[in-house]
């Protein structure tokens, strides 16, 4: 009934020990209204209603009413998170996943963590599984330290047996011995953080399923921990990887899997994936915006073009830090009307994918009450803050609290060095990726002797 | 960070994994019966989620568990001072407050497990969109915290049949399986609700109005037997009729005991507990994209 004889037989065959992760013709499916809002009653009635003209339809234009709707060839309000995907990873093996913005990364790991069904396709996984697509999940804040590490322990798959064969162990790792009968809605933000990281960091699969973890912490103990994962995989474990932080990624793992839209477009060592990574990001915003055909939401509102202006050298897909910056974006209204209550973002991204800021209509509490149906909305930045380097930004915007448009890597800002500070001098050696206005004043002590 | 730390510092890798078969992941697959084996192997999780409920539940509370015996007890009091003495709604001859109790028992585990498995998969909802498990677990140890509160509540019955010397007879071997009658009721109306919650959030909004009708469709505060005879076994489609009417003939010895209405409540009763579970079990595939993943 399943058509997967063939891969069963491949797999018995060559390499029922070597392989931990199979992975073939995997595909996701996605209606784009689910993802947004839950059905209302009403709604189904009416689709109900719908339903038999629908079937009737299909059968005359010789399709299989059963089917799922319109795979295959999705219509407007379904979209392929992923497209016949099919790899394999080792034992012992750490695959990097790396791929932009709702390129799937994350559709991917949900499948293998069993968290959500593949439309089409086959896993095979051997070994037990450990999904940390969270730390901390389920934590519950009334309950005491102890209470949490029992009750995590088990959502994460660990048995009470084991639980209270480390449960010592974990304590002293998170450093909350103190605390442990204390709830943890009273812990500090370090600890509650420190305590569901150690639970997670005992659970001991052969397969770990990890996405952005890595993303906490500073830099430092991020390359100490790393350094130490390396060594994780000698022992055997297998680990896929999702992260943004190229760094990471290439510091774990030995090969990695490029995802974009869905489908995979490399498989291999992970240098040169990252270099087509890191091309694929400039290309892609290099399409003009109206083109892109990558975007969400509704369309009400479509941006359809985006620059930003220096006042010393007019439009320019260059800036300085610290000089004043004004960006544009224009929009088209879906249908040549006046849009009511309008929020718009532009959140930007540095080379690893990390958010470095966002502007955003709401924060500022300027979100427009009215616009007209086509205009532009300007950014004006003082002192563009931002440390020399290639970003990369995303146009986002709400029209009635509905997602209007959002076009992820909408386009690349480089940055060059320059005087924010107006000192004269440029800021050529960057000590964090932001500069920030400050000032410094000195107050004299008088020795205690002239008192 | 740590997380890493600790992958490293777990020396026994492999120590106590047993030989497991590989796992295969399939696309959705239709109709399916429950996995009573992954059940099994779950049944810790059961144990730990039904664990947080009721210790949450009571969190903070000035008295406690005590709120589980009150609860009932307040209900009787009104109804005593209402039905049984200003209305003087018939008791079969026994006290009103021991007629009512008994069937306030069984009631409130039932309402309460239907209000709270309607939210149960919806409450948690980043649990579900971020770790495996079979996700019938979820209504399941809902119900079993709220079997809790009842064997709690329980024990102020047996107070009060103490205080009005009603002695049960013979028929008293037969209060387990009128419990087990209320737990697969409640289950089975759990698994429903709670699915169709999901998808369609208007449930939520009817579980205040579903409550108030059923509880007038039960004969909580009247003796079934004010429902004329030929009406009965239609009456005995609310599988809560039968529940209540065996609790109050096995505990009380009052009412007909084993009837045709009884029959055809558990019929009922198993009936929505199967074709819940068959429901459910379909739906989950969807509770997924369904309930969004909160902007991961």
């Amino acid at each position: 009934m399943r058509s997967v004889p063939e891969a069963d037989k491949r797999i018995e065959r060559n390499t029922m020990s070597e392989i931990a992760i199979h992975v073939e013709n995997l595909s996701k499916l996605y209606r784009i209204g689910e993802l947004q809002k839950y059905k209302a009653l009403r709604d189904t009635l009416s689709d109900a209603l719908y339903a038999p003209f629908r079937a009737v339809a299909s059968l005359r234009n010789g399709h299989n009413g059963h089917q799922p709707t319109c795979y295959g060839h999705p219509s407007n309000n379904h979209f392929l998170s992923l497209k016949y995907i099919s790899f394999e990873v080792k034992k012992g093996e750490a695959l990097g996943l790396i791929g932009l913005n709702g390129a799937g990364k994350s559709t991917l790991l949900k499948i293998l963590s069993r968290i959500t069904k593949p439309a089409e396709g086959y896993v095979r996984l051997h070994g037990r599984v450990g999904s940390l697509l969270e730390v901390g999940t389920g934590f519950h804040p009334e309950l005491t330290g102890r209470e949490n590490i029992y009750l995590n322990g088990a959502i994460i798959g660990m048995r009470k047996k084991e639980i209270d064969r480390k449960f010592d162990e974990i304590v002293a790792f998170a450093e909350v011995e103190k605390f442990v009968d204390t709830p943890v809605k009273l812990y500090s933000n370090g600890m509650y953080v420190r305590l569901a990281f150690a639970v997670a960091a005992h659970l001991e699969p052969e397969i770990l399923l990890v996405d952005e973890v890595l993303a906490v912490g500073d830099a430092a103990f991020q390359k100490k921990c790393l350094g130490k994962m390396e060594d994780v995989t000698h022992e055997g474990r297998t680990v896929l990887l999702v992260s943004h932080a190229m760094a990471a990624i290439q510091n774990i793992c030995s090969r990695a899997v490029l995802l974009n839209a869905g489908t995979m477009c490399a498989d291999g060592p992970m240098a040169p994936v990252i270099r087509q990574y890191l091309e694929m990001v400039q290309s892609d915003a290099v399409l003009p915006l109206d083109n892109r055909t990558d975007r969400e939401g509704s369309g009400s509102l479509t941006f359809i073009n985006f620059y930003a202006v220096s006042p010393s050298r007019g439009v320019t897909d260059t800036v300085c830090t610290g000089e004043d910056v004004t960006l544009v974006a224009e929009y088209r209204a879906g249908n040549e009307s006046a849009l009511k209550n309008v929020s718009v973002a532009i959140p930007f991204f540095n080379h690893t994918g990390q958010q470095m800021f966002t502007c955003w209509t709401r924060m500022t509490g300027q979100d427009y009450a009215q616009v007209g149906p086509s205009g532009e909305f300007r950014v004006h930045i003082k002192r563009f803050p931002l440390m020399a380097g290639r970003y990369s930004l995303n146009l986002f915007s709400e029209v009635n609290g509905y997602l209007a448009d959002w076009v992820r890597n909408a386009a690349i800002l480089q940055v060059v060095d320059g005087d924010f500070f107006g000192t004269g001098h440029v800021v050529s050696d960057p000590h964090g990726g932001v500069a920030v206005r400050h000032l410094w004043e000195y107050v004299a002590r008088h020795s205690s002797l002239e008192r | 960070m740590m997380l890493l730390e600790g992958l490293l510092r777990s020396r026994n890798f492999g120590g106590d994994t047993e030989e497991i078969p590989p796992l295969e992941i399939y696309p959705a697959s239709g109709w399916r019966f429950l996995d009573v084996r992954e059940l099994w192997n779950y049944r810790e999780l059961v144990y730990f989620l039904a664990w947080r409920e009721i210790k949450v539940r009571y969190k903070q509370t000035a008295i406690g568990v005590a709120w589980a015996v009150l609860q009932p007890l307040a209900m009787m009091v009104i109804f005593t001072v209402f039905l049984g003495k200003l209305a003087k709604i018939p008791s079969e001859g026994v006290p009103y407050p021991l007629f009512a109790y008994a069937a306030l028992l069984p009631w409130q585990l039932f309402s309460r497990t239907i209000t709270e498995s309607t939210n149960s998969l919806v409450a948690d909802q980043r649990l579900i969109t971020r770790v495996y498990f079979p996700r019938i677990i979820v209504p399941i140890s809902t119900t079993i915290a709220a079997v809790v509160d009842f064997v709690i509540a329980a024990g102020l019955l047996l107070v009060l049949m103490l205080i009005y010397g009603v002695v049960p007879g013979a028929a008293a071997v037969w209060l387990p399986a009128f419990v087990l009658l209320m737990i697969v009721t409640a289950l089975g109306v759990g698994f429903w609700l709670s699915a169709l919650n999901v998808e369609y959030r208007d449930v939520a909004y009817t579980i205040p109005f579903l409550n108030q009708f059923w509880f007038f469709l039960t004969p909580v505060v009247y003796p079934s037997s004010l429902v004329p005879e030929r009406w009965q076994v239609l009456y005995g489609l609310n599988p809560m009729v039968g529940v209540v009417e065996g609790f109050r003939w096995a505990l009380l010895g009052v009412g007909k005991g084993p009837s045709p209405m009884l029959a055809v409540s558990i019929l009922i009763a198993v009936a929505l507990v199967i074709s819940g579970i068959i429901w459910f079990q379909r739906r989950e595939q969807n509770f997924v994209d369904a309930l969004g993943s909160g902007g991961r």
